[in-house]
């Protein structure tokens, strides 16, 4: 655990007035304040910093405990545990006395160093209290296959159990919201929301393009050259394609309702996309080789 | 509407130790829209994320109600730049 100089995280100095800790506090906040951040966990992290450090320096009496110990902030921590059981009582009190929690406290966690020093209390004087639960934000990975299909997975929120049915054709990065699903609300209010975000994984041979799919396929000289068939690979089996005399590389094949499956809609797929890489015949036998001499001289210029 | 889910706005203002005048004045603004019945005003539950952060914005960071209209229009289009580089992430991958 380390030590935390809560004045370099406001950029104030050690003189600073209440209301010097005040500004800096909320310019701080403002650059910083997770609603002004949407899905920016750095700026939270640094908001968390400036909550905390902002929570000890504006309140005097943890200033004057922080100021006094300073650095050798573990002998605060031996004195405080001496103290434990005399204090133990008026703490107890203190919490029942706020109906509410801070705003700080109920979304942020403080530091292990705030902690040890403070007991993770927090005044829940400055700042607003939440009445709607907390929005709860967590993250599923799911390799493609799995995607593919409607599945159903538990998921331990609070310390209970949600199965939750997944939708085949759910998308990298989507994110599914669960009403009510969050922490509970306070004094009444609404509970908070849960939000699953996909990652979805692909280590397949397709590339996904929304419901269409893309994949290349090695073609044998000799097929391409004089047709024939060809098994493929989809998510959904095998299939078994004609290939035309004279395919070229790079040729393009669409396999309608192939693709991927159109979330929340039932039956409907996206198209799967092949496109032919002529495969060249390498390391030739003698014999090989004479017969494409052979060939090349029917037709020198390819 | 179910008046399960209205909360009237006098529990608004005790809870979050907020003036109704700044309720009123997110109205004139359009920023808030009340449910009235029987010269009572309202919220619904689903207006509520929206109401805490407008309470975080004007009584945690000292921003005035235009303050907050601007706010709210940027990281909405925030929030729709965010889903275009999702989008556009998700088509350059296909050629990576």
């Amino acid at each position: 655990m380390d030590y935390i100089d809560y004045y370099k995280i406001l950029g104030i100095d050690k003189n600073a007035s209440e209301a010097d800790i005040k500004k800096a506090y909320r310019k701080l906040a403002r650059q910083y304040h997770p609603d002004l951040n949407p899905n920016n966990d750095e700026a939270k992290k640094k908001f968390q910093q400036i909550n905390e450090a902002n929570e000890v320096l504006s309140d005097p009496e943890k200033r004057k405990k922080y100021d006094q110990y300073g650095k050798d902030w573990a002998h605060a921590e031996a004195y405080e545990n001496a103290k434990a059981q005399q204090q133990s009582r008026s703490y107890q009190s203190g919490q029942g006395a706020s109906q509410f929690e801070g705003f700080g406290n109920d979304d942020y966690d403080f530091s292990d160093f705030f902690s040890s020093m403070f007991g993770g209390q927090s005044s829940g004087s400055r700042t607003k209290s939440r009445f709607r639960g907390q929005d709860i934000n967590a993250t599923s990975t799911l390799n493609l296959e799995e995607a593919y299909k409607t599945h159903q997975q538990v998921f331990s929120v609070n310390g209970k159990n949600i199965r939750i049915t997944i939708p085949a054709g759910v998308e990298n990065g989507q994110a599914i919201k669960l009403k009510g699903h969050g922490g509970e609300g306070i004094n009444g209010g609404p509970a908070g929301d849960l939000y699953i975000t996909f990652n979805i994984q692909n280590n397949t041979s397709f590339k996904r393009d929304g419901n269409d799919l893309y994949k290349d396929v090695e073609l044998p000289l000799y097929k391409a050259v004089l047709g024939g068939e060809q098994i493929i690979d989809t998510l959904d089996g095998k299939v078994k394609l004609k290939i035309a005399p004279d395919t070229q590389s790079g040729t393009k094949v669409k396999l309608k309702g192939k693709g991927f499956p159109v979330y929340k809609e039932d039956g409907k797929f996206g198209d799967l996309f092949i496109t032919y890489q002529i495969k060249i015949p390498t390391h030739l036998s003698d014999k090989e080789k004479e017969l494409f001499s052979e060939l090349s001289k029917l037709r020198p210029n390819g | 509407m179910d008046n399960q889910h209205l909360i009237p706005i006098h529990h608004i203002c005790t809870h979050y130790h907020a003036e109704i005048s700044f309720f009123n004045a997110l109205q004139d603004y359009g920023l808030l829209e009340f449910t009235e019945r029987e010269e009572d005003k309202y919220i619904t539950e689903d207006q509520i994320k929206d109401i805490e952060q407008m309470i975080h914005l004007h009584y945690d960071l000292d921003i005035n109600i235009e303050g907050i209209d601007a706010i709210r229009h940027l990281i909405y289009r925030i929030n729709n730049m965010h889903e275009k580089i999702t989008e556009l992430k998700k088509r350059l991958s296909r050629y990576e």
